[in-house]
């Protein structure tokens, strides 16, 4: 018994040290916030805003967004393209028709929209488990992108199909559309960021967080101490579609500044899987990890060789890029299902001890 | 209010049938406040089934439950849990991605209140709540003894201290009956003894009716106050573990008399 006080003493001591890190992480998660408010606008280069930032960012929205669905609540999703789609193209139908709106509200009610359309292709997820509900999750795909680019009311009848992003400002900055300055899209593109990453923290650590983990880890046990199953997974649909659709507004606003399909295919939904799954399920640090390394892996290697002095043809570049995705797909799913996100954590670990071996 | 030895929960003529396996027949007994009461039988004898027909995960096709005073036919394992009714499970049924802290929050979901907004901005509700049932949750795991263990993702304990972990979930939603699963099962000496210290100071520190099932005859003999013995869906016997222990049925069931 003394032996085994004498034990919990010191480890619970060790925990209370870890405490110590606390302060430290919010330090540095402050201190990077502020850096890219401030920071970033008046050092980086309009390409590294314009090419690298502004998507990896939207796109570290919505891989947030599945991280909610996939991640957290254990339901796997093919979809997210078409629920990016769904925010993009709303949010086109509601800035052009409701043209006093402010876009900093059109945007998020956009992600309603798509939240709404989420828990509606949500629903069999109550019978239907896994690999059954990713094929659900696929005919959203098809089917939504298919309605969109059918039906000419949600791009106003343009005769092109890919109607161009319509200008709008926000204190008197254009944030939206070819007008507007890369910063000022980027500072845009980075409110949400922050907003949704907090909100996505808040949830995380809260008694919602905690109902879709347990549905996610054993959804029997979950229902046996009072959490009900639909309403669970479907508030998770419903959330990871709000994500997902404010992801896909952006990025047709402030992005490629067009509404077109092409944007949301089903690469897309894969693109952001592989976010996810790289960054680490389950983690909101790892959906940002994920995101911006995926986005840049291809980036990296089509410049790499030219750094040194080699050419390499193109596809072979694409080729190379196949296949270290896959290997990093099944790496992380079998040995690191945490990601990215588990690696930097054993890390601060490793550093927190240093230079005790243990 | 109920004083201790009123009856808590009343089991009447329960049968149940899976197709063609009739997994309880008939089976009555009253459970009264404030005791430990022991569910023993042999292996596939209906023990697991009476406990998910009395948390309501499986519903008898024959017989009522009544608990607290009111009777109730069907019910769903969430209203269970609501009315009060925490359970342990023979497979460790526990979220093995998450850490013991969390699984143990997990236990006070049906007493929290905030809505959505208030948990994704972390305010009213949503802040007060996390704080108030942190506090509670501590109290269980300083009283079951696995604060070191607290931020250790379950998956990665050892099979005991899940056992301590899930018990813990179940004190967590402060219920007035506990089901108690085959809680010791698999468990050394030690680990047994630490349960058993468990289980009663449970009863009698914060004065919880438990209900388990436990093939360690020894155990049952020093834990609990009275016995139901069940064998091939039958209630064989109730009384006191004395009264139990000298019945020849009883005796027959564990000796393995062939049923003819
Ligand atoms: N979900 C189910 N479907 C079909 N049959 C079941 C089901 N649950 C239990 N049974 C059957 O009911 C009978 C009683 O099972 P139960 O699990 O209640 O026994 P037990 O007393 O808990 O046994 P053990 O000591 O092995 O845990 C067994 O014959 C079992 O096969
Ligand atoms: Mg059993």
């Amino acid at each position: 018994m003394l032996y085994r006080e004498a034990g919990q003493f010191k480890t619970s001591y060790s925990a209370d040290q870890a405490m110590l890190t606390i302060p430290l992480d919010r330090v540095f998660v402050v201190g990077l916030t502020i850096f890219a408010i401030v920071g970033i606008p008046l050092l980086a280069s309009e390409y590294l805003i314009a090419s690298i930032l502004i998507p990896v960012l939207i796109l570290s929205i919505a891989a947030l967004g599945l991280n909610i669905l996939t991640g957290y609540c254990g339901q796997l999703s093919l979809g997210t393209g078409a629920f990016m789609a769904a925010g993009a193209y709303l949010a086109y139908k509601i800035a052009t028709n409701i043209t006093w709106m402010p876009i900093w509200i059109v945007i998020p009610l956009a992600g309603l929209c798509a939240a709404a359309i989420g828990i509606a292709f949500g629903l069999p997820s109550l019978r239907i488990k896994g690999f059954y509900l990713a094929v659900a999750t696929l005919a959203a795909q098809f089917f939504l992108l298919w309605l969109f680019v059918k039906v000419p009311w949600f791009v106003n009848y343009s005769i092109s199909g890919v109607p161009t992003a319509p200008p709008r400002s926000v204190l008197g900055f254009d944030v939206t559309g070819a007008t507007a300055t890369n910063e000022a899209k980027y500072l845009f593109v980075l409110a949400f960021v922050i907003a949704l990453a907090w909100i996505a923290r808040n949830m995380a650590r809260s008694r919602i967080g905690r109902s879709w983990m347990a549905i996610r880890d054993m959804d029997i046990a979950a229902e046996l101490i009072g959490i009900r199953p639909l309403p669970t997974k479907l508030s998770a649909f419903a959330i990871s579609s709000f994500y997902c659709g404010v992801a896909g507004a952006l990025w047709a606003m402030c992005y490629i500044n067009t509404v077109e399909p092409t944007a949301f295919d089903i690469n897309r939904s894969f693109q952001v899987l592989f976010m996810v799954i790289v960054g680490g399920l389950g983690s909101v640090l790892g959906s940002f990890l994920g995101a911006a390394f995926i986005f840049l892996l291809p980036i990296f290697l089509n410049s790499a060789p030219g750094w040194f002095g080699y050419t390499v043809a193109g596809d072979t570049i694409t080729h190379i890029e196949f296949m270290l995705f896959g290997a990093l797909i099944i790496f992380f799913l079998i040995v690191e299902p945490h990601g990215l996100a588990r690696l930097w954590q054993i890390a601060k670990e490793k550093l927190r001890l240093w230079p005790f071996p243990y | 209010m109920s004083r201790p030895g009123d009856i808590l929960l009343s089991v009447k003529d329960i049968s149940l049938r899976f197709g063609g396996v009739r997994a309880l027949t008939d089976v009555s007994f009253d459970i009264r406040e404030g005791e430990i009461f022991a569910i023993i039988g042999p292996n596939g004898a209906g023990k697991s089934s009476m406990l998910n027909c009395i948390n309501g995960f499986y519903h008898p096709q024959e017989g009522t439950i009544t608990f607290k005073g009111t009777q109730r036919r069907q019910m769903r394992p969430h209203e269970a849990a609501a009315q009060g009714i925490s359970r342990t499970f023979q497979n460790i049924a526990l979220f093995k991605g998450m850490t013991t802290l969390e699984n143990v929050m997990t236990g006070r979901m049906l007493k929290m209140r905030a809505s959505l907004a208030e948990q994704a901005f972390y305010i009213g509700r949503g802040r007060q709540e996390e704080i108030a049932h942190r506090e509670k949750v501590e109290e269980v795991i300083d009283f079951l003894e696995i604060q070191a263990i607290r931020k250790t993702p379950v998956g990665r304990l050892p099979y005991g201290l899940q056992k301590r972990v899930e018990l813990a979930r179940a004190l967590a939603a402060e219920p007035e009956l506990l089901l108690l699963d085959e809680p010791m099962a698999g468990m050394n000496v030690e680990e047994k003894e630490d349960m058993c210290r468990f289980v009663l100071s449970t009863n009698h520190e914060l004065g919880t009716t438990i209900a388990l099932i436990e093939h360690d005859m020894g155990v049952v003999m020093d834990l609990s106050d009275r016995v139901v013995v069940l064998d091939y869906g039958k209630k064989l016997a109730e009384g006191t573990p004395d009264e139990v222990r000298g019945n020849q049925d009883v005796i027959d069931a564990y000796l393995g008399v062939s049923h003819d």
